[in-house]
């Protein structure tokens, strides 16, 4: 009878900190007994002894991929019918412009991407734009042309849902992505 | 003809409601004046009797169907009919002007010494009690479903004066998951949404699917990937698949021209997207456009003379047209709005296109230069016209606001707006050529009783 509560007690100790370890929702752990599982107020169980483990994302590596989605931000957002940089995307495009300088190995591919509100070649066009304003933008901020591919996917590749102003403004974008080239992982 | 006269003054009505018609008086045969609109007017009532036959009364269905789909027939209801007649048999012509049929249909499948089916039909005039029109198709049992195709595309000639549309296929974009993880993949389908095939897996976007015009074994499509844009040239019946070639650029919509020699197209370059034309035999590359504007979506007039685009070189987008060689470029759309999407009538005098304006999109027809501009459709989202061979009907995409998009048809009138017989998910859609050439010169001096025009 002890020895069965003991193991017990371990069992759920380990899962504890399996589950606090992969920050995973909590779940029954597939192979547990099932029932109550008693505890005695007495004894320390291996999960209870410090307070409570914290938890969260690890800073992304500098220059990684992450490193520059995150940090920097990829992408840049444009007003209706328009390709035109807007005031507010400069500091954000001088900041990839500065990480781009900082890690010259990688090279970038900048995708144009316009809302549903148009039909699809056209919008592939617009997309287009857009994306060579960027283009345009970096190698003015000294990135060489020879590290920048561009292709526009037109309403092709949304990253907002619905069909709401809201929606559209933000699916009206250029991304640039990091082909190859980051340094770290 | 009576449905003809219909016809025709369908197109009238759409520009001066209400509009007058000739038209002959059922009882006495006597030419009337009539005055239709488009609210007044109702769809030729016709009876189509069930084939006698192995498959019979499944190609009388298509046929029901294929007719009731293009607005203009009313197929009545079997269960009311009290006679079959044989292949070989005149109808009772009461017992179909009793029930309202204007005109009759039937038929019989017959097996043959070499193992195919002969599929014959008559169509007569119930009124004017004289046959239509007679013929005999041959085939293998098993491509019944073609030749109900056929036999609709007979009738609608027949009654209406103007080729056939049935025996067709629609190349399209099937869609299938949801709004930020769409699979996209080439698909074909006959025109009344029967035998859909996948023809590519979903891995690359796929855009602008288009019939060579020449041959309907061949389309053309684009295939949009991570970091590619290809055109392809791909034959349905030997599988064989090409792409274009590399371009210093990104590609975009492809058209062939209606001899099937070049192919129009767009390519992206530095942002500025211009129209070229490739010789497909000779793949010599010419450009047609070079202003800075956007110039894309080309489509060529059916004597492969002219091209319209869309180009937004005054500041929004219009329709253009040019010579094949590029001169002469001029803007022929006249109202406000943004015109995009053109796509020239295969009968060569009306040009279809997509209009943004209002907070709405519009499909209409103008003429060549502009002139009688009509818009045919509106709603939430629609684009991309594409034509029925006979120039009658154009099919679109239509989305609903934050729903899915399908495919849809509207006739020449406006009247008929009604979903495509395919009803899955799906846009961009192309019409094929019929697949081929329908019989000539039907009706005329087939019998003793021929109806006299």
């Amino acid at each position: 009878m002890k020895t069965t509560s003991l193991f017990r007690l371990t069992l759920v100790g380990a899962s504890v900190l399996a589950l606090a370890a992969c920050s995973r929702p909590a779940q029954p752990e597939p192979g547990l007994p099932d029932g109550p599982v008693v505890t005695n107020p007495d004894t320390r169980g291996p999960t209870t002894g410090g307070g409570t483990v914290g938890g969260g994302g690890i800073p992304a590596a500098a220059g990684s991929v992450e490193d520059f989605a995150v940090n920097v931000g990829d992408r840049v957002y444009f007003d209706l019918d328009s390709y035109e940089i807007r005031r507010d995307a400069y500091p954000r495009l001088d900041a990839q412009a500065e990480w781009l300088r900082r890690y010259p190995n990688v090279m970038v591919r900048i995708e144009g991407n316009a809302d549903e509100r148009g039909t699809r070649e056209y919008n592939l066009a617009l997309g287009a734009r857009r994306a060579e304003s960027v283009r345009s933008y970096l190698i003015q901020r000294g990135i060489p042309a020879t590290r920048i591919d561009v292709i526009s996917f037109g309403k092709e590749r949304p990253i907002a849902e619905g069909s709401t102003e809201e929606a559209w403004a933000r699916n009206r974008n250029g991304r640039t992505a990091i082909v190859s080239g980051a340094p770290a992982r | 003809m009576r449905l003809k006269t219909l016809l025709t003054a369908f197109a009238a009505c759409a520009v001066a409601l209400p509009g007058a018609a000739l038209a002959q008086d059922p009882t006495t045969g006597e030419p009337q004046i009539v005055v239709i609109d488009q609210a007044e007017l109702r769809p030729f009532p016709i009876a189509i009797v069930g084939f006698t036959g192995q498959y019979g009364d499944d190609i009388s269905n298509v046929i029901r169907g294929n007719l009731r789909r293009s607005g203009f027939f009313d197929p009545l209801n079997p269960a009311g009919f009290t006679e079959r007649p044989g292949l070989g048999a005149r109808p009772t012509f009461p017992a179909w002007t009793g029930i309202g049929a204007q005109a009759v249909l039937y038929g019989g499948v017959t097996p043959r010494a070499d193992g195919r089916v002969d599929v014959g039909f008559r169509l007569y005039d119930t009124y004017r009690e004289c046959q239509l029109v007679s013929y005999q198709f041959t085939a293998t049992a098993e491509q019944w479903r073609r030749i109900a195709h056929k036999i609709s595309d007979v009738v609608y000639q027949r009654m209406t004066g103007e080729s056939g549309f049935f025996d067709t296929r629609v190349i399209y974009v099937a869609e299938s998951g949801t709004q930020l993880e769409k699979l996209s993949r080439l698909a074909i389908v006959d025109q009344d949404g029967y035998n859909p095939v996948f023809l590519t897996q979903g891995d690359e976007v796929i855009m602008s699917p288009r019939f060579s015009t020449s041959n309907p074994d061949e389309v053309t499509y684009v295939a949009l990937g991570r970091d590619y844009s290809r055109i392809y040239l791909y034959n349905l019946s030997t599988g064989r698949r090409e792409s274009l070639g590399q371009f210093d650029g990104q590609v975009l919509a492809p058209r062939y021209s209606n001899d099937g020699s070049k192919l129009a197209f767009s390519i992206i370059r530095g942002g500025n997207t211009d129209v070229y034309t490739i010789d497909l035999n000779t793949r010599e590359l010419r450009r047609l456009t070079t202003d800075p504007g956007i110039d894309t979506s080309p489509s060529f007039s059916p004597d492969n003379s002219m091209i319209a685009f869309t180009s937004d070189r005054s500041g929004s987008a219009r329709i253009y047209v040019m010579r094949a060689d590029g001169t002469g470029q001029r803007p022929i759309s006249r109202g406000g709005g943004l015109y995009t999407a053109p796509s020239w009538s295969p009968r060569g005098d009306l040009i279809a296109f997509t209009k943004q304006q209002g907070g709405q999109f519009h499909i209409g027809v103008m003429g060549t230069d502009g002139s009688g501009e009509r818009i045919l459709s509106s709603s939430y989202f629609e684009e991309g016209p594409s034509w029925a061979p006979n120039g009658r009907y154009v099919m679109f995409a239509r989305q609903t606001r934050g729903g899915d998009t399908r495919l849809w048809t509207v006739d020449l009138s406006g009247r008929v707006v009604a979903q495509a017989g395919y009803e899955g998910r799906g846009s961009d859609p192309a019409w094929s050529p019929l697949l081929d050439q329908p019989p000539a010169d039907l009706g005329f001096n087939q019998g003793p009783d021929s109806c006299p025009t």
